[in-house]
């Protein structure tokens, strides 16, 4: 074979491409740099302690952030655990339960509730939601856990149903027609061949609807009341890392109670890091 | 399968589909109807004339015009940043990185799609404060540094779109491509790219209506409250989310409640139309996604 000498577009061209690649691979390493660089004061010495304990009090030097780490789980755990039935739900009956007709017509629809902005679910839910749990609870100010646990579950259920559906379809369609000449009944197609087969896709979504609860900011900021408490009750208030960010802004940058931030943000990245790591064994074989 | 098992399995996978749709339609219900009446041209210039607004020459002190405008911006901005590097990442992954390399950075994509966008918000505030120091005061949190963030937000996405338009491109086509006798980068540039357009077009807009609803990095990076239409590049500005999020909290009367619901209502159409146009590009490129 005659191999041609490489023109000077090659060159360009793939450099072009690499280099956009490197950059990046550079962004992603650089937010946890720049994290780990401005949470370092807090991460030496004796702060370090401090900063896992269940106290915030920042005028007396006492950064800690476990309150805002429980209340993060008080609202994601509840909020995916009761989304994911939901989504399971949804992504069944969208693909073999529905009338065919309507199939396509619900697919479309989850597509459509991913684009729905954040803060407009925030916004209604605040004139919506937020009286109408102050009136059954009857005390509080009805900015509570369980308000943001209900929007965030509306909030992160598209995404799941999404990676659903596309595990559902990515089961061989002859296996299907297998199932329905055998005289299986679409339920039966449902619950012997789907479940089984999309198992590790379905922990996948879980996983992955969870990282989305852990990670969004503002249904908790408008929504679960932010007192720096750990949650106890339902119908009180939470405080999440990501809100806990988004609150604290002080002016002073140098200041320890400002690096806390940082160490929040270092907590949330490793979180989803792990998480990512978690969904990329289990989706990386095919199920079967 | 027993029959009631059957009922229960139907049922609940009903019920569920019900109560998420009723759950959506609650709560846009409660946008639309309450934002329907407060949309008008006073709603978005205020007291000012649309006209002279429109050609910058007066401010507009009580409409949504800078939200608005701001919005605008930062979606342009973000995308034209975030375009390049996201095409140009996701053409090295399909046709030139191999091995370890390829898995790494396909790993780093996963994590930054995932990292939540307060935390990005903090790298920008954080690399805000660098060039704070660097350039001795000039450029702080602004309308740069926040378009910058947004960028990194999306790039994943793009990226992603970009391998998907990329690897749906049938092998017939690489066959007679390589047989032509064109060179990786002319096979690329002249046949690849334009096939997967509609595909990355489609990542793009995906992009803008990311980027037009989020508000976490913003807050982070240079939005504020009151900073009139944007009128520098490391100026502070005003956007949309930012405005119905400080409605919310800090509303004084009927008045700016009607104009959240409006600021919402404009909102969720802008995301809205993004969103239609995207599926529209995929039915009539890629039928068979959904």
């Amino acid at each position: 074979m005659i191999k041609a000498r490489r023109r000077p577009h090659e060159w360009i061209g793939e450099g072009a491409a690499a280099t956009a690649a490197l950059i990046t691979f550079a962004l992603t390493l650089a937010i946890f740099g720049f994290m780990g660089w401005l949470a370092m004061p807090l991460l030496q010495g004796e702060t370090l302690t401090t900063l896992f304990t269940s106290v915030w009090r920042p005028d007396r030097g006492q950064f800690g952030i476990l309150p805002m780490a429980w209340g993060t789980l008080a609202v994601a755990l509840p909020a995916t655990l009761l989304a994911f039935p939901l989504s399971l739900g949804f992504a069944c009956f969208a693909t073999h339960l529905a009338p065919r007709r309507l199939r396509k017509t619900l697919k479309g629809l989850a597509g459509l509730m991913t684009g729905i902005p954040t803060v407009v679910y925030g916004f209604s839910a605040v004139f919506l939601l937020v009286p109408l749990i102050r009136e059954m609870a009857g005390r509080g100010s009805g900015f509570s856990i369980i308000a943001a646990v209900l929007v965030l579950a509306l909030l992160i259920s598209p995404t799941m149903i999404l990676i659903l559906i596309s595990a559902f379809e990515a089961v061989p369609q002859p296996w299907q027609r297998c199932f329905d000449s055998m005289g299986a009944t679409p339920e039966e197609t449902v619950w012997h061949l789907l479940f089984p087969l999309a198992t590790r896709s379905m922990v996948g979504a879980l996983l992955l609807g969870l990282g989305r609860a852990i990670g969004d900011t503002l249904i908790a900021l408008m929504l679960a009341g932010n007192a720096v408490l750990a949650p106890t009750d339902p119908f009180g208030p939470a405080r999440t890392l990501t809100s806990h960010i988004g609150l604290v802004m002080a002016a002073d940058v140098e200041s320890l109670e400002f690096r806390s931030v940082f160490a929040c943000g270092l907590l949330l990245y490793l979180l989803i890091f792990v998480l990512t790591l978690l969904v990329r064994y289990l989706t990386r074989r095919p199920a079967a | 399968m027993k029959r009631w098992r059957r009922l229960l399995l139907h049922g609940g996978a009903l019920l569920s589909t019900l109560g998420l749709l009723s759950g959506v339609f609650f709560f846009l219900g409660h946008i639309v109807l309450k934002g329907m009446p407060s949309l008008s041209l006073a709603l978005i210039f205020g007291d000012t004339s649309p006209l002279k607004a429109l050609l910058f020459t007066q401010r507009v002190f009580n409409g949504l015009f800078p939200a608005i405008c701001g919005t605008l911006c930062l979606v342009l901005l973000s995308v034209v940043l975030a375009l390049p590097a996201g095409i140009l990442t996701g053409v090295w992954l399909s046709h030139f990185g191999s091995g370890r390399a390829k898995a790494l950075l396909s790993l780093c994509i996963d994590t930054l799609a995932g990292v939540p966008s307060i935390v990005v918000g903090l790298f920008g505030f954080s690399f805000a404060i660098l060039l704070h120091k660097i350039s001795h005061g000039t450029v702080g949190p602004s309308l740069g540094i926040a378009a910058l963030t947004l960028s990194v937000l999306v790039l994943p996405g793009i990226v992603r779109n970009t391998q998907l338009a990329l690897a749906a491109i049938p092998r017939e086509t690489h066959l007679a491509v390589s047989a032509m006798g064109a060179t990786p980068v002319q096979a690329i540039v002249r046949v690849y790219l334009p096939m997967a357009s509609p595909g990355i077009f489609r990542g793009a807009i995906l992009a803008m209506g990311r980027c037009a609803e989020d508000t976490a990095a913003i807050m982070l990076t240079g939005v504020v409250a009151t900073a009139g239409a944007p009128y520098a590049l490391f100026g502070r500005f005003e956007a949309l989310p930012f405005a119905i999020f400080t409605i919310a909290s800090e509303y004084s009367g009927p008045e700016e409640l009607a104009q959240g619901y409006g600021a919402s209502l404009i909102l969720l159409l802008l995301c809205a139309l993004l969103f239609g146009l995207s599926a529209l590009i995929a039915s009539r490129f890629h039928p068979d996604t959904p």
